[in-house]
């Protein structure tokens, strides 16, 4: 086996990586810090979260470099999830409607 | 198919179809203990996602202002309370942790034996630090009157949401933590050697990264939204 031997890559990629997250960290803190209001404070929230969790996955955990047939084993069913969650935000008025209703605009 | 077009890591659909359609393993040359690992990370992620995609359900219909993150998690440091600091200082450690959990599985691959549990050591050893910060985030909030049922700063189902997320999450580090001694110590002792590769190491890094992989998610929608 080929593989036996794992994954090989020098040490200043792992170092690279590890700064890029804290850099990306420091972003989406500064994001809170400076109080960015509305669309532009969750596009930034959402862009930084998804290049940390890219940077995570593909490099520290490997998955670059994995076989594609495994890759997509482990990519593909978690959008499932976003089914999921499309569903929830559809219902979402109508659960406040209800909420208002029943329980009155205190009612939690 | 002979055992050289099984094992070139290629590119594209062809590949796919013929490691899937071949009867026999579908991930081949992954070492069964990892493959196994990423499908129990793959169930992992569906229940952190739930209870996010629970958490935006909840945040979304309540009839009460939430919370603001930023001010609840606001820490007073030297008269001056600057927001979300702790969370930070911890999102910090996390990424630490993992890019030490990254040069141990890499030193592991270069066979050196102390390098590897020296990182290890030091890896578990943020995470405990993480749990730590989390205890006395979990204990101010319960000083300051949050619980599961309700909080005095706004929507009540803010507890509920923050004890599960944050206290499943804390529970994944805490059991990362003994696992990362674990296989610290099998590392010390030599065992990795005799076995003759150091796929433990890696293996315990994909449960690790996955940890702090989730955090970037809980900082991002929990905290930061």
């Amino acid at each position: 086996m080929a593989s036996s031997e794992g994954q090989q890559h020098p040490i200043g990629l792992y170092l690279k990586i590890w700064a890029l997250l804290f850099v990306l960290s420091t972003l989406s803190y500064l994001v809170d810090y400076f109080h960015f209001q509305g669309l532009l404070r969750w596009s930034l929230i959402v862009v930084f979260m998804l290049l940390k969790a890219g940077l995570i996955v593909s490099i520290f955990m490997h998955l670059a470099w994995e076989r594609l047939a495994m890759v997509y084993a482990i990519l593909l069913p978690p959008l499932c999830l976003l089914v999921l969650m499309g569903l929830m935000a559809a219902e979402a008025d109508y659960v406040h409607f209800s909420r208002v209703l029943f329980f009155g605009a205190n009612g939690g | 198919m002979n055992d050289r077009s099984e094992g070139r890591a290629g590119s594209g659909w062809q590949n796919i179809y013929r490691d899937w359609a071949s009867d026999k393993d579908a991930f081949k040359q992954v070492p069964w203990g990892k493959a196994m690992m990423w499908i129990f990370l793959v169930s992992d992620t569906f229940v952190f996602s739930s209870f996010l995609i629970g958490y935006m359900s909840v945040r979304m219909t309540t009839t009460e202002p939430w919370p603001v993150p930023s001010e609840v998690f606001a820490l007073t440091i030297a008269g001056q309370s600057i927001p979300l600091i702790l969370i930070a200082i911890m999102t910090f450690i996390l990424i630490s942790s993992s890019g030490t959990m990254a040069m141990a599985v890499n030193f592991g691959y270069r066979r050196n034996r102390v390098a590897t549990a020296v990182l290890l050591l030091v890896t578990a050893l943020l995470g405990a630090s993480f749990v730590g910060m989390q205890a006395f985030e979990w204990t101010k909030l319960i000083h300051e009157g949050v619980r599961p049922w309700g909080n005095p700063m706004g929507a009540p189902q803010f507890g509920a949401a923050f004890f599960t997320i944050t206290g499943f999450h804390g529970m994944h580090v805490s059991i990362g933590v003994l696992y990362l001694l674990v296989v610290a110590i099998k590392v010390l002792r030599g065992d990795l050697d005799r076995v003759g590769n150091y796929q433990l190491v890696e293996i315990a890094g994909l449960y690790w990264h996955f940890v702090d992989l989730v955090w970037v998610f809980i900082f991002a929608f929990f905290y930061l939204w």
